[in-house]
């Protein structure tokens, strides 16, 4: 029962930052009908950002915990700017295009991002700087879940509410909304599309950096490469929920990250990426829109 | 068009000039030695450091006059690291009048060129084919090297873990590749045939992957007291964070592809007490110190894969030669076997198979954020 537990949890905690990374993907799929396979990169950019200005702050002393919020801050910004000169440099100019060329500029995107902190900064790993520090807690909870796992869960969950809040409370979140089912009719009524996807390149692009400074802190490393398999998986969990739906996306990337926690508990760890993919077919096979999704006719 | 593609033709054709073999001077003058391996192509950088090494072996010994009076002359010959090149290359160095062989580098070219020095009772001395099948299987008995069987390094581990550390439940994990997974099956194969332990897992990560957490709380469950790691640094590190972070005590043991310093660098003080097996330490050993300089001398440049090897296994070569007084090959098998040579490796031997021995690896320990070698 003890096993049972601790795989729930290592299952929450890699779903909890599969769903950081998906939200991006669902929320410019929904927006835009765009799959943004530059969007793992993000992750390493806010990853790498959240580096350097961790171990930067650190040779000046700063305490742990301005370190924590400054790092994070410019990890959020940094990213959140690369978003958005992605979606003006990449996107913006295919809007009207057929929907295979920004796909192909998204992946060309994502190669190059890679190869430019390859070049700009190291092919080596590097360690990552131990911003959520790891205390052990009593007994019979320590060998269930460490302070990470938790401090990953806790974040993760707060910025879900967050974002529901701004997408069914606020303006923009209306906006968004509106942008999604019909963007002509957005136009039509005085919404400036242009700024609402913007916007939301910036809101996934922001998850994405909290997503890769937790997980860089979780496990100790960086390199250029972590945003691929990162982003495979987290595309992946986005389209098992439903891709374009929110609350999917979370729901696809637990499952996930369940899935491949007990395919690896009890079955092996060689099968963890077949039950995964194995899953997903499944669902799609029996719904193809994804758990939460909605049907769509549109050609893809 | 046309002009270009002869002029192709003619620059491909100087070049193989350029690399083909010296003609056969007349022969019982000299002592023909073949040297075959990768020197074109993208490998080209794991052959050449052999040519070099026996270039600079064979040139001393004829500036002393040869061996019993007869220089020594070397047949380079390229098999580009391909086993249907090498048969050719093979042949040739045979039609040659080759007497003994240094190379192939590849383990493939080296199999395939194999029969063929078998037939005419060649003895082939190869510093870096590490293919376990070359000397075990017992197929070629005119086959010798200067490097350990990728084996060896499973073996190491395991004799450490068991007999050393005196574990007993014990968790192989690797990385799913060619290395890291061959790796684990040799480890589990030696803790099956000794009886002494128990393989409690077997499985394999992905590389890359977000989290390790599941495997390791696997390793847990399963009461491992150590886990013996083939792969790389990168999982390695997240592996023994993550076991750190659950408070384990498991030990960690694993290969030369995380015995290097990024290891350290990038798993920090988690890295503390983890073990690592990697080749043994040459570099305060006089004669690697003297062959570096040599080759510095003579190319201008450091000398790059193999070539210690590869110079050990000229040295043992020429030494053999002239104890036997003959390159034939029962004779030259008798002085390899039973006379130890000084070489860049230490002073080595070869067992009945044909492996080298006092080559090989030793076991480090990460102490203080450095690797100490352990004796």
């Amino acid at each position: 029962m003890d096993y049972f537990i601790e795989l729930l949890c290592s299952g929450l905690t890699r779903g909890a930052i599969y769903a950081l990374i998906a939200l991006g993907y669902t929320m410019v799929y929904g927006i835009i009908g765009l799959i943004n396979f530059a969007h793992g990169e993000i992750y390493m950019i806010g990853a790498f950002t959240a580096y350097i200005v961790a171990t930067v702050l650190t040779i000046y002393g700063f305490p742990l915990l301005a370190i924590v919020v400054l790092a994070g801050l410019a990890a959020v910004v940094w990213s959140s700017a690369y978003g958005y000169t992605v979606e003006r440099i990449a996107y913006k100019p295919l809007r009207h295009a057929p929907r295979l060329s920004p796909l192909i500029s998204a992946i060309g995107m994502s190669i190059f991002l890679q190869n430019y902190v390859l070049l700009a900064q190291t092919p080596d790993f590097l360690p990552f700087p131990t911003l959520i520090p790891d205390f052990p807690f009593m007994e019979p909870i320590a060998h269930i879940i460490g302070s990470t796992d938790l401090v990953i869960l806790l974040t993760t969950t707060i910025i879900m509410i967050a974002l529901t809040v701004l997408i069914k409370g606020t303006k923009i979140g209306k906006a968004m909304r509106a942008t999604a089912q019909d963007r002509t009719m957005a136009m039509l009524l005085g919404i400036d599309v242009n700024k609402i996807i913007s916007a939301t390149f910036i809101i996934g692009s922001a998850l994405a950096a909290v997503g890769g400074l937790l997980i860089a802190s979780h496990i100790g490393q960086i390199n250029f490469s972590i945003g691929f398999l990162a982003g495979i998986k987290a595309f992946t969990a986005a389209v098992l929920g439903g891709i374009g739906s929110i609350p999917g996306a979370v729901l696809g990337a637990l499952v996930l990250g369940l899935t491949e926690s007990f395919a690896t508990g009890y079955v092996s760890s060689d099968y963890e990426d077949v039950f995964a993919f194995s899953l997903l077919v499944i669902i799609l096979i029996f719904k193809p829109s994804g758990l939460l999704g909605k049907a769509e006719t549109k050609k893809v | 068009m046309k002009l270009i593609q002869s002029g192709k033709m003619v620059a491909a054709m100087a070049l193989m000039l350029t690399f083909s073999a010296p003609i056969p001077a007349m022969s019982g003058d000299t002592i023909k030695i073949g040297v075959a391996g990768a020197h074109s192509g993208d490998l080209a950088t794991y052959g050449l450091p052999t040519v070099n090494a026996a270039k600079l072996v064979v040139d001393q010994v004829n500036a002393k006059g040869g061996i019993k009076g007869k220089k020594i002359e070397l047949l380079i010959e390229d098999d580009v690291c391909k086993p249907e090149v090498a048969t050719n290359s093979a042949t040739k160095l045979v039609s040659q009048g080759a007497e003994v062989i240094i190379g192939h580098i590849c383990s493939g070219p080296t199999k395939a060129a194999l029969p063929i020095y078998k037939n005419a009772n060649i003895l082939v001395i190869s510093p870096s084919s590490t293919s376990p099948d070359l000397t075990y299987s017992g197929e070629y008995p005119n086959f010798f090297r200067t490097i350990a069987p990728d084996d060896t390094q499973a073996k190491v581990d395991v004799e450490f873990a068991l007999n050393k550390l005196g574990f007993t439940k014990i968790a192989l994990v690797h990385d799913k590749g060619d290395y890291g997974k061959g790796l684990a099956e040799f480890a589990k194969s030696f803790i099956e045939k000794s009886g002494k332990a128990q393989v409690v897992l077997f499985e394999g990560v992905t590389p890359g992957a977000v989290d390790y957490s599941a495997i390791v709380q696997k390793i847990k469950q399963k009461d491992a007291q150590a886990v013996i790691f083939g792969g790389y640094h990168p999982e390695a590190s997240k592996i023994v964070s993550m076991m750190k972070k659950k408070r384990m005590t498991t030990a960690f043991i694993s290969d030369d592809g995380v015995k290097v310093d990024t290891f350290i660098s990038v798993a920090g003080a988690d890295a503390e007490g983890a073990y690592a097996s990697g080749p043994m330490d040459t570099t305060k050993n006089p004669l690697s110190i003297q062959a570096k300089d040599e080759h510095k001398k003579a190319f201008g440049t450091d000398p790059g894969s193999f070539f210690e090897n590869a110079y050990a296994a000229t040295l043992a070569l020429v030494n053999a030669i002239d104890k036997a007084g003959s390159t034939d090959l029962a004779a030259l098998k008798k002085v390899l076997q039973t006379e130890k040579v000084d070489t860049p490796l230490g002073s080595i031997s070869f067992n009945e198979k044909g492996d080298a021995i006092g080559v090989g690896f030793s076991v480090y320990q990460v102490k203080d954020g450095k690797f100490i070698e352990l004796k």
